[in-house]
């Protein structure tokens, strides 16, 4: 099979398979041999765009899409540049020697940063081809006009040409400018964004369809001739070394090809997946645990935090003077607030193949930075970087640094070692028990009111257990280069967080801390980027604390916050205080909010509710959270009937697509609320499947979800108002939220997550008898 | 390794397998149908859901050599004459799918429930999808799908007067 470059070379075609919707429908699994696979030019409007003869145009992005629909957002905004109709482009996103180098996903930037590049090398195509429609019609451009690919003479339309005319089956050989990807550009100017036409509709996401029928074809189904499977066998617990293999234990599986093993690392490969799930659990393996405990169990997790030695702090910020002003205080609360570990738990354990053939290696891989993991593979293996490709396909998603990188890493490694295609996947598991955390919080808060009710002084202490801290595809870091012994000597020393809020008070301080458990490498409660890394944690702390303050200065939760965030002066470049009261505002007009303090009357009934606010902002994205629920007195059961999530993300590309991240979002903050938790003695995570390590289901899923989308700037229908990242902000409050209404509804203070019903029955019975 | 005869989706196949192999890696392994996925292994999240005989069932546990002879309905089997089931439809009207990888089991669940029961209430929804995980946490729009199929596969009913497809 052609190469997309070929292609373009040869026949200014392309090989991306087109269908009559405009769908890219796939990549064509690469063909062995080819390569090698240097990077594609960003300085080259053609690796951007291409433009047929039949006026259809594909875009080459290098991001990635979770399922939030930024590829069919990249559509929008790079059609509405171009002034081509959305149905005739198509997109194609992270494949290393198909796309540039955008990173991959991360950040929730893909809009908020890659999408001005992207925006600009449109803008220059539409240029390049008035350009050439000047030449071909015999008017200056200033008198053309371009409306859905389509150029034509203003004063005379019957004179026209299209974009296929143009350009179709030809190359652009346009160079664009910039000292790195991000700051690509031509010469041409963005539109005002108030002549978009596309970008504000709703056009379905077009990955949906192949996803419902059946037809796409993922990164677990990647499949070439000659391939065969491979499963992990990990340490039993944590810092165990390999003392001795029996292979003969397995020699009786049918299809067994392999026992591969270097340092602490064990795979074992057979010619059918079943065989060698079956190899991996029967294969006998002598293991030394190690001489030291790893680490404390998930219930001493937080004594042992608050009392261990720093790895690293950063310098407190300070406003005022915190002590005197808690020293001076009418009213002085305290509370300790703590959040475990919580697991990508990727639906789909992670999985990846990889093709050796022709000394090359292709991985067909779900991970979300495709070029990192291909960076990473190269610089494991000892390859050249232009030997290595990765073709990225959908896949499960976890929103984060998942164990996707590590299960990369693993399938090249095997590949290269046995000469063979290989496809791994780890079991179920080794999933949940393996992959990054999220990293656990230890939160000491304290706060101080005036007479008058004011909250005067803030104090906030946070100790994040995230010294081993991983970065994506790090070839050093990555699990299998842990386990056979070639990781580098120290780690990331991780970072904690403070809230991420607008208040004005005048006096704070504001420390961070991080800490480590003992055992640091080759073992499973390793921490790594998980959706929004520190927010749900410290925004928990924070917006909880905020209620307290509210509640004992007798203070409706809502006018508490507005009142603080109204008395601060100025604002930043992207208006978050304006836009932080116009949210807050919008959510409680929305949820019907009754003004008055929490808690509210505790009834005499089984069932308990009453509703809580929180809010948080991430950059620039700014979001405000009223959950509403009932508690089971009886059981302690915790239902969130409902919940508005107000949200100000600037432009919005495809409101409907949004909403639906929005909301799907927040039910991944209630998730974290409600169920998760990593759960481990003092050698292994014992919490290994969906029965230990519960997720929220559809029987927890809110009646209602009213997602309010707003645009508080002070002048919204400005010409460049940005469009900010929607992926993470909406799960940053949630936990607050539920915790605060839990508060209203009951009068108890819950200061842990999560909220599962034994827990919550044993503090309300520790309080309401 | 035995011979197993299958029938899929209408179709049958023989296999040459361990009889003891699940269900799940014969379908994407050997019969090249993606649509049932790899979750757990343990019959604990419904990503593998297969159709036999109206059961939803969890085919990463469900050994081969108890399917034959019974017809087995994948995602693949689901539409008719190229015209996508109601709850396909419903699917793609509420723009549900986020990444989409549990939504096999998500459309498979939803059909053997709305199968036995045409008009679910809010509560039946929540039970009967309840054991089926996604992480995305798309439940709330899933939901909605599977009510806007409902009154779809209801409609339907009342103007033919006879059974829409299964």
């Amino acid at each position: 099979m052609t190469t997309r470059r070929d292609f373009i070379k040869t026949s200014g075609f392309l090989v991306v398979g087109f269908s009559v919707a405009g769908v890219a429908t796939e990549i064509p699994l690469a063909a062995q041999g080819a390569g090698p696979y240097p990077d594609v030019d960003f300085r080259k409007l053609d690796s951007w765009i291409v433009i047929r003869q039949d006026n259809t145009a594909t875009f080459f992005v290098g991001k990635t899409d979770l399922g939030q629909g930024t590829g069919t957002a990249f559509r929008q905004i790079m059609s509405d540049e171009l002034d081509m109709p959305y149905d005739k482009t198509s997109c194609v996103m992270g494949t290393t020697d198909v796309t540039v180098d955008q990173g991959g996903s991360g950040g929730s930037d893909a809009l908020q940063t890659d999408g001005y590049p992207m925006r600009r090398v449109a803008a220059e195509a539409r240029r390049v081809l008035l350009d050439m429609a000047s030449a071909r019609l015999g008017v200056p451009v200033t008198q053309l006009v371009v409306s859905e690919g389509v150029v034509s003479v203003a004063q005379d339309p019957s004179k026209k040409v299209t974009y296929g005319e143009l350009i179709g089956g030809k190359r652009f050989n346009v160079t664009l400018t910039g000292n790195n990807i991000n700051e690509t550009t031509g010469t041409a100017k963005l539109k005002d964004v108030r002549q978009f036409k596309i970008v504000g509709t709703s056009p379905q996401r077009y990955d949906i369809p192949a996803k419902v029928d059946g037809s796409l074809k993922w990164a677990v189904d990647a499949k070439v001739p000659g391939m065969v499977h491979a499963r992990n066998v990990k340490p039993p617990v944590a810092g165990a070394k390999l003392v001795s293999i029996d292979e003969s234990s397995i020699r009786n599986v049918p299809g067994f090809l392999r026992v591969v093993s270097r340092g602490n690392y064990v795979a074992v490969i057979c010619e059918r997946e079943e065989q060698a799930i079956q190899a991996a659990r029967q294969l006998k393996v002598n293991w030394q645990k190690p001489a030291t405990t790893p680490f404390p169990t998930s219930d001493d997790l937080f004594t042992y935090m608050r009392g261990a030695m720093t790895t690293s702090s950063t310098p407190p910020t300070i406003v005022g003077n915190p002590d005197a002003a808690l020293k001076g205080a009418a009213k002085v609360l305290e509370a300790d607030y703590e959040i475990p570990f919580q697991g990508h738990t990727s639906i789909g354990p992670a999985h990846a193949m990889a093709d050796p053939s022709n000394d090359q290696l292709t991985i067909y891989s779900n991970d979300m930075k495709s070029y990192g993991l291909r960076d990473g593979v190269a610089e494991f293996l000892k390859m050249p970087r232009d030997r290595v490709r990765v073709v990225w396909m959908e896949g499960p998603q976890a929103y984060g640094r998942t164990a996707a990188d590590d299960a990369g890493f693993e399938a090249a490694f095997l590949a290269k070692e046995i000469g063979r295609p290989v496809r791994i996947q780890w079991m179920r598991n080794e999933e949940t028990a393996w992959d990054t955390k999220g990293p656990a919080f230890a939160v000491k808060v304290r706060g101080g009111l005036d007479a008058q009710g004011n909250l005067v002084a803030f104090d906030y202490d946070a100790r994040a257990a995230d010294f081993n801290h991983l970065g994506y595809n790090e070839h050093d870091t990555v699990l299998i280069s842990q386990l056979m012994g070639s990781r580098r000597g120290t780690p990331a020393r991780g970072s904690s967080a403070a809230p991420n809020e607008m208040y004005e008070i005048p006096n704070r301080r504001m420390t961070t801390h991080v800490v480590g458990l003992p055992l640091v490498w080759e073992t499973p409660i390793r921490t790594g980027n998980l959706r929004d890394p520190n927010g749900p944690q410290s925004t928990f702390a924070s917006e909880s604390f905020i209620d307290e303050m509210a509640a004992a200065a007798n203070a409706d939760p809502v006018e508490f916050r507005l009142k603080m965030i109204a008395g601060g002066n100025g604002d930043d470049s992207g208006f978050k205080r304006a836009r932080s009261i116009a949210v807050i505002k919008a959510a409680a007009e929305k949820f019907k909010w009754d003004t008055r303090p929490s808690p509210k009357k505790v009834s005499s009934g089984e069932i308990l509710t009453g509703r809580g606010i929180a809010y948080a902002f991430r950059n620039q994205t700014i979001v405000a959270q009223i959950a509403e629920v009932e508690v089971n007195r009886r059981t302690g059961h915790v239902w969130v009937k409902r919940i508005v999530c107000a949200h100000d993300c600037g432009l919005v590309v495809n409101p409907e697509a949004l909403r639906r991240t929005i909301e799907a979002g927040t039910l991944y903050g209630l998730s974290r609320a409600l169920h998760e938790e990593v759960r481990f003695d003092t050698e292994k995570v014992t919490s290994v499947d969906w029965v230990t390590s519960p997720t929220l289901t559809h029987a927890d899923t809110p009646e209602t979800i009213d997602v309010v989308l707003i645009n508080g700037d002070p002048n919204p229908n400005r010409a460049d108002l940005p469009h900010y990242g929607a992926g993470e902000t909406m799960c940053k409050p949630t936990l607050a939220a539920i915790g605060n209404a839990i508060f209203d509804a009951t009068g108890v203070r819950l200061r842990r997550v999560p909220f599962r019903d034994a827990r919550v029955l044993a503090a309300l019975k520790s309080a309401l008898t | 390794m035995a011979s197993i005869s299958l029938r899929v989706n209408g179709k049958s196949h023989t296999v040459d397998v361990d009889p003891a192999t699940p269900l799940l890696y014969v379908l994407r392994n050997d019969l090249d149908l993606h649509g049932p996925r790899f979750g757990c292994g343990l019959g604990q999240c419904g990503a593998c859901t297969v159709i036999i005989k109206g059961e939803a069932v969890r085919s990463c546990i469900r050994a081969v050599s108890t399917v034959q002879g019974a017809e087995v309905t994948t995602l693949e089997g689901l539409s008719r004459d190229g015209k996508l089931h109601p709850l396909q439809q419903a699917w793609i009207d509420e723009q549900v799918p986020a990444c989409g990888f549990c939504q096999n089991g998500q459309l498979m669940t939803a059909k053997a429930l709305l199968d036995k029961n045409p008009t679910p209430t809010d509560a039946q929804i929540r039970q009967g999808m309840a054991a089926t995980l996604c992480r995305c946490m798309t439940y709330y729009r899933i939901q909605a799908a599977i009510k806007r199929a409902s009154k779809t596969i209801a409609s339907a009913h009342n103007e033919s007067g006879n059974e829409v497809i299964a």
